[in-house]
């Protein structure tokens, strides 16, 4: 190549413009995001808290199906296409079980309505993981040895099955959920709301995700994951069962795409076939920002998203607005992919935490 | 031509979970008990659907053709035969499908319209093949470049900047004209520059992440694009029009030769107002088709396709070759695009509007679904792919729930299912076919071999 001529301390004086000028480019933008922020924070403090809630609310949501992104990510290194869909199918679950089987009204008592709650949230939970494994054992354990691409492609496959499968079921349009939650104020300080209803969707979720941190980190079974996650061959060789660690990863993903379209259904009320595709693509734009196979830091991205969405569409100056969520969250996703593909918290290891 | 029966023959007996080896180890009496099953099994199907007579036809002209079509392909120049035959078949289809049979369980033929549809998605797989088959880079975002062609279109072939007035080759003006008006063929053109130029600036920030990444970031900027024509009608509340909305940009010029042309030439001035409009627009969409085969079969020769293979079996290697790894990278996006806008262009003229509802992912799916069933990398395979699943899309599956609805009584609404269908498709071809039906023959080595292509990328951040 033409190249090759060119003395050895030219290509080091590209390299240093090239690695200024991609950091300055990713500061002004961090930088002109929160002057945005503390103008509209100046402009109504009592507003911007409350709309912080909102983002609380919603990073909850989101952190609970970027988790199963992250661990299927970390173990597979596969995007699970389908994880999306299976949380829509929680959601549709849940509906079911809270109006049909357990017909919890507005006018239920508290202890009805907490039965209710618990119970439909351990059948989506379990429903799901075993729908999950299901679908790694079906279609992503036999593309093990194939190129990467053919699981990816599969997992796209199996979204649309079980978006048709959510249609055959409950029809095309959205699906209602009895709006059981109390709307009460938790506390109501100068201004700043803070409703029942956003605080449990936090209750629900705090004990989740508590659990799986224990569950990975103290346990055997977790450890077990760690292992495969950092070398597949020599967990093997350790004498941990990959198959089964892996399909045990997909259940534990399930269930806790259980728990959000449990939780997602309760808050927002609605459902349809083409939920879990949307927010799955939130979701692991949130998994990728905190760094993609990083536990704690799928949370933390789940939790920024939720905030940038709710101060997109909640704040008064300057917000783009609703309209534009959607292309806000993929340009992150695309910033983030360029500027530091590592995520926030960068490693790339799932036993990060 | 090769024969794929007993190839075939091997799918379905590992699908049934007989392998090669324990199917030899069966007696030769239960092998061809079996043989003789499955054959006759077929024939009484289809003496039902067609009648003695029918099938007597049918078996004759299959076993003369089996007879025939290898010799072909020694004769010079004989491997064009199949291909000419195709296209003089698809040409003169306009004159010979109404007197078509009914075909069992699929219905009558396809309508001329769609046979325009199915040309026009045989055009955007051909593209996707590019990146996908080719270069190997899944892209999931390429409902982009069809929205781009197609809003290219709306731009530059209709009233939608009122205030500008601008004429440059149009057919089919009206009194009191406005907006921009080039000449469709051009605009075709520009379409297609526009989009590969949008597809290089995708590709400049993302073409060096890997595989899987690169896949989720193109359907980021597939569902980016779309949400820009959808809020497109006052674009940051500057009330500058630029998309009109949901409503979308209609109508658009048609295709046409102009005047001068249709009395000296026999060609027709303006489509839109010709009577075999559709067949105009098939011929068309045909003449497309084959300079995107010519373009891919030049290309996949050149210099510029032995890389993108290269990168598709082993990026690393490829680097080491001495391949610029993100320049061609970046020339398989721009040409697939190239492709894709020019398709979206001559869709859009077809359809005479640019709707934002027409662009989301499940077409980015549809398309890629095309590429992998026909099998990935090859022309024919993509073309048959193209046809079959465009064909589903527009009449098939409607045909098929009738028959079902007549035959088992039940009412089935099976074009409802139809992007289950297709995902259900591109899971049992990855599992039981991952080469795709007409597949090309390196590639299937590679989905058999198991090619472990760990990117470049992972390499470098491991070491940094």
């Amino acid at each position: 190549m033409a190249t090759n001529a060119a003395p050895v301390t030219s290509i080091a004086a590209r390299r240093t413009v090239g690695s200024y000028a991609m950091p300055a480019i990713a500061a002004l933008l961090v930088a002109a995001l929160v002057l945005w922020l503390v103008i509209n924070f100046t402009k109504g403090p009592a507003y911007f808290f409350t709309i912080s809630f909102i983002g609380l609310t919603n990073g909850a949501v989101y952190a609970l199906v970027a988790l199963g992104y992250t661990l299927v990510y970390g173990i597979l290194e596969l995007i699970n296409f389908a994880h999306g869909d299976v949380f829509m199918l929680a959601g549709l679950f849940s509906a079911s079980m809270i109006d049909g089987v357990f017909g919890v009204t507005t006018h239920s008592s508290t202890g009805y309505l907490v039965l209710a709650i618990v119970g439909s949230l351990l059948v989506a939970m379990v429903a799901c993981g075993l729908i999950n494994a299901t679908i790694e054992r079906i279609a992503y354990r036999p593309l093990r040895s194939a190129p990467r691409l053919a699981p990816l492609i599969t997992a796209i496959g199996m979204s649309f099955v079980l978006e048709d499968i959510a249609i055959g079921w409950k029809g095309p349009g959205y699906t209602a959920v009895p709006d059981v939650l109390p709307k009460g104020n938790v506390f109501s300080v100068s201004g700043v709301t803070y409703t029942w209803e956003k605080f449990i969707v936090v209750l629900i979720t705090l004990p989740v995700l508590l659990a799986l941190i224990w569950l990975v980190q103290r346990t055997r079974q977790g450890k077990a994951m760690r292992a495969t996650a950092q070398d597949r061959d020599a967990a093997a060789m350790m004498g941990i069962n990959v198959n089964r660690t892996i399909s045990f990863t997909f259940l534990i993903a399930g269930a806790l795409a259980g728990a959000g379209g449990l939780v997602y259904a309760l808050y927002f009320g609605q459902i349809r076939y083409d939920t879990g595709f949307q927010l799955g693509l939130i979701a692991f734009t949130a998994a990728v920002l905190g760094g993609i196979g990083n536990l704690p830091g799928a949370v933390l991205g789940a939790l920024s998203i939720g905030f940038i969405q709710a101060y997109n569409e909640g704040l008064n100056w300057h917000a783009p607005g609703s309209n534009w969520t959607q292309s806000i969250v993929f340009s992150i996703l695309i910033l983030i992919l360029v500027f530091r593909p590592e995520g926030l918290l960068g490693e790339r290891t799932p036993e990060g935490g | 031509m090769h024969l794929r029966v007993s190839e075939g023959w091997w799918a379905a007996l590992g699908a049934a979970g007989m392998s090669h080896e324990r199917w030899r180890a069966l007696p030769r009496t239960a092998r061809r008990a079996v043989t003789t099953g499955v054959w006759l099994a077929i024939l009484l199907v289809l003496i039902a659907f067609f009648g003695v007579w029918k099938t007597t036809a049918l078996a004759l002209a299959a076993v003369v053709a089996l007879l025939v079509v290898p010799v072909w392909t020694r004769l010079p120049y004989g491997k064009f035969v199949v291909p000419l035959a195709a296209l003089g078949l698809a040409v003169a289809y306009p004159y010979y499908f109404g007197s078509m049979p009914q075909v069992p369980i699929f219905g009558p033929f396809p309508q001329v319209s769609t046979m325009v549809v199915m040309m026009i998605f045989t055009m955007m797989a051909l593209g996707l093949n590019f990146v996908v088959g080719y270069a190997g880079l899944l892209d999931l975002g390429y409902v982009a470049f069809y929205a781009m062609g197609a809003y290219m279109a709306g731009w530059f072939a209709s009233s939608q900047f009122a205030h500008q007035k601008l004429d440059f080759g149009a057919v089919g003006l009206y009194e009191g004209w406005s907006g921009f008006h080039i000449s469709l063929w051009l605009v075709l053109l520009m379409a297609g520059i526009a989009t590969a130029i949008v597809g290089v600036l995708i590709g400049l920030p993302t073409l060096r992440l890997r595989g899987d990444y690169l896949a989720i970031v193109t359907l980021g900027f597939g569902e980016i694009m779309p949400q820009i024509a959808r809020n497109g009608d006052s674009l940051f509340g500057t009330g500058f029009n630029l998309t009109n909305g949901t409503n979308g940009i209609t109508p658009i010029d048609g295709p046409g030769f102009g005047n001068w042309a249709e009395q000296h030439l026999h060609l027709p001035a303006n489509y839109l107002n010709a009577a075999n409009f559709d067949s105009l627009y098939l011929w068309t969409a045909i003449v497309l088709v084959l300079i995107t085969v010519f373009c891919s079969l030049r290309l996949r020769d050149s210099r510029l396709g032995r890389a993108w293979i290269a990168i598709r079996e082993d990026e690393t290697a490829a680097a080491a070759m001495g391949i610029p790894l993100m320049r061609t990278k970046t020339w398989a996006y721009a040409t697939g695009a190239f492709f894709g806008g020019v398709a979206g262009a001559y869709y859009a003229s077809y359809k005479s509007g640019a709707f934002p509802d027409d662009f989301f992912f499940n077409i980015s799916v549809f398309i890629l679904c095309m590429v992998i069933l026909g099998g990935v990398g090859n022309i024919w395979g993509v073309i048959f792919g193209a046809c079959f699943l465009a064909y589903l899309d527009r009449e098939g599956l409607a045909n098929v729930g009738a028959w079902f609805s007549d035959h088992l009584h039940r009412q089935i609404d099976v074009p409802k299912y139809e992007f289950g269908i297709f995902g259900a498709i591109l899971v049992i071809t990855m599992l039981f076919r991952p080469e795709g039906l007409i597949p090309s023959q390196r590639r299937a080595a590679e989905f058999h071999e198991g090619v472990h292509d760990e990117p470049l990328y992972d390499a470098e951040t491991a070491g940094a």
